[in-house]
């Protein structure tokens, strides 16, 4: 579904995705850890399209297709989902609107019909059951005067109108509270269908003991520096990331 | 609903859909301005004396003046010799019913998504349109007849409701008020003349469209709301023209007059061709729209939602005599390419616990200019009297400009005013949050942009702020970039 090659971005003249190599093939969900400013949500945004993430070496192709030549609204409509790790705000815009036009969107770019209010609705009302979503959220103007946290639940109520085939949460989990937490990860796992494949990006493991992962891959330095099984996750928790820090900085001073 | 919004989507893959040209003849006046035309137009439409001399009064004190010079606007000199002053569709007969209709008009109307039959089947909007100079048809007469409200052509209210006409014109904008003003009272060619009888709360929406058809010409309408004491209604207006490469002058006057517990609400979505992109040709909008509420508890309120024109001199006020009276104004002002607009409003606080909103959105794209220049005046015999303005910007890049400006004259220590305002761009993070979500940049920003606008759309009537968004999205095509 998605395989990344050699991937090297960088921000403002500074390098920070140093020759990144990854896989997730379908039904698959990644974890993705490592420490602050390592590259996660770069990684992130150079998939999503953001512009100011030049790219400037390597590939990713997903489901066949060269993802780096589509632009931002394409790789949407193509299936990728981000959840925003500080998602934004539009003022006087409805989130129905705002979900409307982008399910319509969506569904344009596959040649299906545009859905009418009613069907509209009666799709929101089931998806927000999933997240356990208050009506009134609906009506009020995207993510404006959201907590944090109803930030981003409303993430996850989007990528679950959206349905899209990959789907990639950035720190979802942080500044959640424990209910909000599970909620949260039971409409992820409601969306895992063999098919979507996710790559989860998250600073602890609680959230893996919820989503649980085929893998999990520490980045470090612009690179996929370590990867395993749920195992390694539980391992980080306990020693922190100075015992991968000192392997990799060992290799890269050699 | 579903056919209007048919038509709008139709309309939103267009550059200035309105810009055709109808094959309508038409009757025209000479070139140029003297007392002649003054006289020629009075003839035509069959005028009583009095009108007569009211219009010579108003050419007279016009030749005095000069053009205000103040606006933050630049564009060529209008000669005021090279325009038509009068264009009628030609055969000019009394239509009895709609079927007598000059099938190019109605074709117009078809075109410009107003059919009248639709209108007055699905809409319920009683609909008054004038091309060029004269009123064409008004639907539902007789409906609102019966409650004796009146809606008819300016013209035919000169006829039949003389003493009315003749008791409130001027009455809320003198002919001596401003230069276009006089010229408007001197030349004036047709309008809407509107009269709501006590306690009647009408039971449509009454509209007006005007259209510039015929080239060369001015168009001068004037129109007349009067809402006696507690009545209400909610009046629309809208406007298109072709597109042409010359300028054309459209200076209109709008007087209303608001009773005692009346309530008049008045919409404007104009959208007169701005002009190409570089801008050539295109309407010059100057326009004096006032109201007055004379009585206690008296409100006007003003929606505007100005995306067209080449340049747009427009300030919707309200003098708020009554004591407990309330003055609105709410309005949306969007500039692209090369388009200038320098528009805002007047409260006059005049009574006690008189009350006056002010929202304004300015949205500047291209390389236009936009400004609010508005005016709250507090008299020394207004006690408690209170203002709210917020007068927020948009740029939609960095070659446009918006600029604002506030005057404040507060002669009465009890007064409360407030004044914020805000400028601020689109960002770059909700366009790319919308791209994410399969939205594309274009359609971003006509998203974010109508959330800007909000406060002022929710003051509209449904069908109106369904027509004013796409308008907008349309405006903004190409904006940012
Ligand atoms: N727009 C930007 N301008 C300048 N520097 C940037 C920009 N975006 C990211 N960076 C830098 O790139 C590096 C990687 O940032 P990134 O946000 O990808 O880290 P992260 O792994 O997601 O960290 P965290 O765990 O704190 O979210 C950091 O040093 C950051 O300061
Ligand atoms: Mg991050």
């Amino acid at each position: 579904m998605l395989t990344i090659k050699d991937l090297k971005a960088s921000v403002e003249e500074k390098q920070i995705l140093n020759g990144l190599n990854f896989e997730v093939k379908p039904g698959e969900v990644h974890a993705i850890m490592g420490p602050n400013g390592s590259g996660k949500s770069t990684l992130a945004s150079v998939l999503a399209g953001r512009e100011e993430y030049e790219v400037t070496g390597g590939e990713v192709i997903f489901n066949g297709e060269d993802l780096l030549e589509m632009s931002p609204e394409d790789r949407a409509r193509a299936g990728v989902f981000l959840a925003f790790q500080y998602p934004v705000e539009i003022p006087g815009v409805s989130n129905a609107n705002f979900l409307k036009t982008a399910v319509n969107e969506v569904r344009k770019s596959k040649g299906l019909e545009a859905l009418d209010s009613k069907q509209f609705l009666k799709i929101m009302q089931e998806k927000m059951k999933l997240v356990e979503m208050d009506k009134a959220m609906t009506q009020r103007s995207v993510n404006e005067g959201f907590s944090g946290g109803e930030k981003k639940r409303n993430e996850i109520f989007q990528m679950a109108m959206l349905e899209p085939s990959l789907a990639i949460l950035d720190e979802t989990d942080s500044g959640l509270d424990i209910d909000a937490l599970r909620i949260v990860a039971n409409g992820v796992n409601a969306l895992r269908d063999g098919k979507r494949s996710f790559i989860v990006i998250t600073h602890y493991q609680r959230l893996l003991d919820y989503i649980v992962p085929d893998f999990v891959h520490v980045l470090y330095k612009g690179r996929i520096v370590k990867s395993g099984t749920k195992e390694l996750a539980l391992e980080l928790e306990e020693k922190g990331y100075d015992w991968i820090k000192e392997e990799v900085d060992a290799t890269l001073n050699a | 609903m579903s056919d209007d919004l048919k038509i709008l989507d139709d309309v939103a893959n267009s550059e200035y859909k309105w810009g055709f040209v109808s094959n309508i003849e038409s009757d025209n006046a000479p070139k140029g301005l003297n007392e002649d035309i003054v006289r020629f137009i009075s003839a035509k439409k069959n005028e009583p004396e009095w009108l007569l001399e009211y219009r010579l009064k108003a050419f007279r004190h016009w030749q005095t003046m000069t053009e205000p010079v103040w606006p933050n606007v630049t564009y060529p000199k209008v000669d005021f010799q090279d325009i038509i002053y009068y264009s009628a569709p030609k055969p000019k007969v009394q239509l009895d019913s709609l079927d007598d209709l000059d099938p190019e008009i109605k074709a117009t109307f078809d075109k410009l998504g107003i059919s009248l039959e639709e209108q007055k089947r699905l809409a319920n909007v009683a609909v008054d349109a004038v091309i060029d100079s004269v009123s064409v048809k008004t639907t539902f007469r007789e409906t609102l007849l019966e409650k004796g409200i009146i809606f008819s052509s300016f013209s035919e209210a000169v006829h039949e409701h003389p003493e009315l006409v003749k008791k409130y014109l001027g009455s809320v904008v003198p002919y001596t008020d401003n230069f276009y003003a006089a010229l408007n009272a001197a030349v004036f060619s047709d309008g809407s003349f509107c009269y709501i009888p006590k306690g009647v709360r009408c039971p449509m929406e009454l509209s007006t469209y005007f259209r510039i058809n015929s080239a060369g010409t001015g168009q001068f309408e004037r129109t007349l709301i009067i809402a006696d004491e507690g009545s209400y209604v909610s009046y629309l207006e809208g406007c298109t023209a072709p597109m042409r490469d010359e300028n054309q002058l459209h200076a209109a006057v709008v007087e209303i007059v608001s009773h005692a517990e009346a309530q008049v609400k008045y919409s404007t979505v104009q959208n007169w061709y701005p002009g190409d992109k570089d801008g050539k040709g295109g309407i010059f909008n100057f326009v004096t729209k006032r109201g007055i509420c004379l009585g206690y508890k008296s409100k006007i309120s003003w929606t505007q939602v100005e995306t067209g024109s080449a340049v747009t001199w427009k300030y919707p006020s309200v003098i708020l005599k009554g004591d407990n009276s309330v003055g609105e104004f709410y309005s949306v002002a969007v500039t692209n390419n090369m388009q200038q607009a320098d528009t805002g409003t007047k409260m006059i606080h005049i009574g006690k616990n008189t009350s006056s909103t002010i929202i304004s959105k300015g949205i500047s794209g291209g390389r236009s200019h936009n400004s609010y220049r508005g005016l709250v005046k507090i008299n020394k015999s207004a006690d408690n009297a209170r203002n709210f303005s917020q007068c927020d910007s948009l740029l939609l890049g960095d070659q446009c400009g918006a600029h604002t400006f506030p005057y404040l004259e507060v002669s009465n220590k009890t007064a409360k005013v407030e004044h914020e305002a805000t400028t601020s761009k689109v960002g770059e993070d909700q366009i790319f949050y919308c791209n994410q979500r399969g939205i594309s940049t274009e359609d971003a920003v006509g998203l974010i942009v109508n959330g800007y606008c909000k406060e002022v759309f929710n003051q509209l009537p449904m069908e109106f702020a369904v027509e004013a968004q796409k308008l907008l999205a349309i405006s903004l095509e190409g904006s940012v970039g």
